[in-house]
């Protein structure tokens, strides 16, 4: 039997109400995924529910602000964590927020930049 | 309220042989909170994918963890081969399934002897790794190497088992299945054990979902979740249920990892039993070009191998979820209540693998 393994696009109005939407009914954080593009950022969020799996899209600018999932989903605190320190992602309200000392490393943000 | 203490523990501590810190927030010996820092040995190793032809980044994936390292050079090849639309002979499906469990028993039997070790006891674990012994023996006979096999290739596998090679290794797990049963028995009967495990960072099932848990610490919550079940590889010929435990403590973790060894055995048997005449990979032209998530169920969890490519030689993005990335949540909050003596043993029972988590 094929599970579900879907990417859907999704703007950042969309997004709080579609994640919630996922909490009731029954759907649990799988991944967050950074990726750099150009001028902004790629983020997915993938969710699961029994075998299926279904990951928003959100497309962010440079200087734009994402609202943690943290609130909602309380164990999202440590990849969201990671996808602030490694690439600069603008993430606000992070339920449990290192501020940059998560990781221990000596270049800030290493990920930002391609190549 | 009482006064709060700050404890360190890590990054190097006895019972982890790799780098972790967390900062424990104490009232009298009773933990309250857990602060962690990671990254000590971070290695950047996702962001290399971007300067390596996408073929020859298999054998970089693999060299993310010693312990996983199969499951992680399957993971990266198996993406790529969903986004280029190859579908590899079933030859190669069912040596990867076997490679695959050979791998958990391996990471299973590292972890009990740890565990014991932590315990104290010295010999148990001493009689664990000899056991351990004898699975990266076999991977040496099927693959050459020990800790990195260096099989996996996009479009199937590099390397073959005869016939007398299945059967010597089907000899041997039958071998192991015998010896590890009074060692099983001294985990799972043995009263210091018990006390030491019984009833330490419970985790129940709606907890254990909520943060994000994954592999046998969901499924010692009660939780019959198992990836392979997603039918990758040749597991869809195979029949298996989830090893479940539903106490969710320390020592159901336990038993969940010594039982899924058996369940290992199981499967590498039915494997080598249905096996498939034929080539072992078929060749790939061209570049990929298209994203793709995949997960597996590797010995500590379900991991998430995400590829994005471009149609050029080198991939754009590859993200590796790791379980211990999904665990350490639920495991910082597990450590809220308990007692500072017990902080090294509940942290190994969620099987850290820092080297993972430092990809």
């Amino acid at each position: 039997m094929e599970h579900l393994n879907t990417i859907e696009p999704i703007t950042m109005a969309e997004f709080m109400p579609a994640v919630i939407r996922f909490k009731m009914d029954g759907w649990r954080v799988v991944q967050i995924c950074a990726n750099r593009v150009p001028d902004g950022y790629e983020m997915s969020y993938s969710f699961g529910k029994d075998y299926d799996m279904r990951t928003l899209r959100l497309t962010v600018g440079d200087d734009e602000k994402v609202t943690s999932i943290t609130q909602v989903y309380p164990g999202a605190f440590l990849q969201e964590n990671e996808a602030a320190e490694l690439f600069g992602v603008k993430i606000e309200s992070i339920d449990r927020d290192y501020h940059d000392k998560l990781y221990r490393i000596a270049r800030e943000t290493p990920f930002k930049q391609k190549g | 309220m009482a006064k709060q203490s700050i404890v360190p523990f890590g990054p190097q501590h006895p019972v982890l042989p790799e780098p972790v810190h967390l900062d424990l927030v104490l009232e009298d010996e009773v933990v309250v909170k857990a602060v962690p820092s990671i990254g000590f040995v971070h290695r950047g190793l996702e962001k290399l994918v971007e300067t390596k032809d996408y073929k020859d980044y298999v054998y970089i994936a693999e060299r993310v963890c010693g312990i996983c390292s199969f499951g992680h050079g399957m993971g990266y090849c198996q993406c790529l081969e969903k986004i280029m639309n190859i579908e590899i002979p079933r030859r190669a499906a069912y040596l990867r399934t076997i490679w695959m469990e050979m791998s958990r028993v391996h990471s299973h039997l590292l972890w009990l002897g740890l565990l014991a070790d932590a315990m104290g006891f010295e010999s148990l674990f001493m009689q664990c790794w000899r056991l351990r012994e004898k699975i990266l023996d076999m991977f040496d006979a099927t693959t050459g190497g020990r800790i990195i096999f260096s099989v996996n290739c996009v479009g199937g596998v590099l390397k073959d088992m005869d016939t007398g090679m299945l059967l010597r290794l089907v000899d041997t797990i039958n071998g192991m299945e015998q010896e590890l049963r009074p060692i099983a028995e001294a985990f799972l009967r043995d009263v210091s054990v018990g006390t030491r495990l019984h009833g330490l960072g419970l985790l129940k099932a709606d907890q254990a979902r909520l943060m994000g848990a994954v592999g046998p610490m969901l499924r010692a919550s009660g939780v019959a979740y198992d990836t392979r079940l997603l039918g990758y590889a040749a597991y869809d010929d195979l029949d298996f249920e989830p090893i479940t435990a539903t106490e969710g403590d320390s020592f159901a973790r336990c038993e969940v990892r010594i039982n899924e060894i058996y369940q290992s055995f199981n499967l590498i048997r039915q494997a080598v039993d249905k096996i498939p005449e034929g080539p072992i990979s078929v060749p790939v032209k061209g570049n990929p070009n298209g994203e793709h998530f995949m997960r597996i169920e590797q010995p500590r969890g379900e991991a998430i191998y995400y590829v994005k490519a471009n149609g050029t030689k080198f991939v754009e993005r590859f993200r590796l979820r790791t379980p211990t990335t999904s665990n350490i949540p639920p495991m910082l909050d597990m450590l809220k209540g308990c007692q500072l003596a017990d902080v090294p043993l509940l942290i190994l029972t969620i099987d850290p693998c820092i080297s993972c988590t430092e990809r």
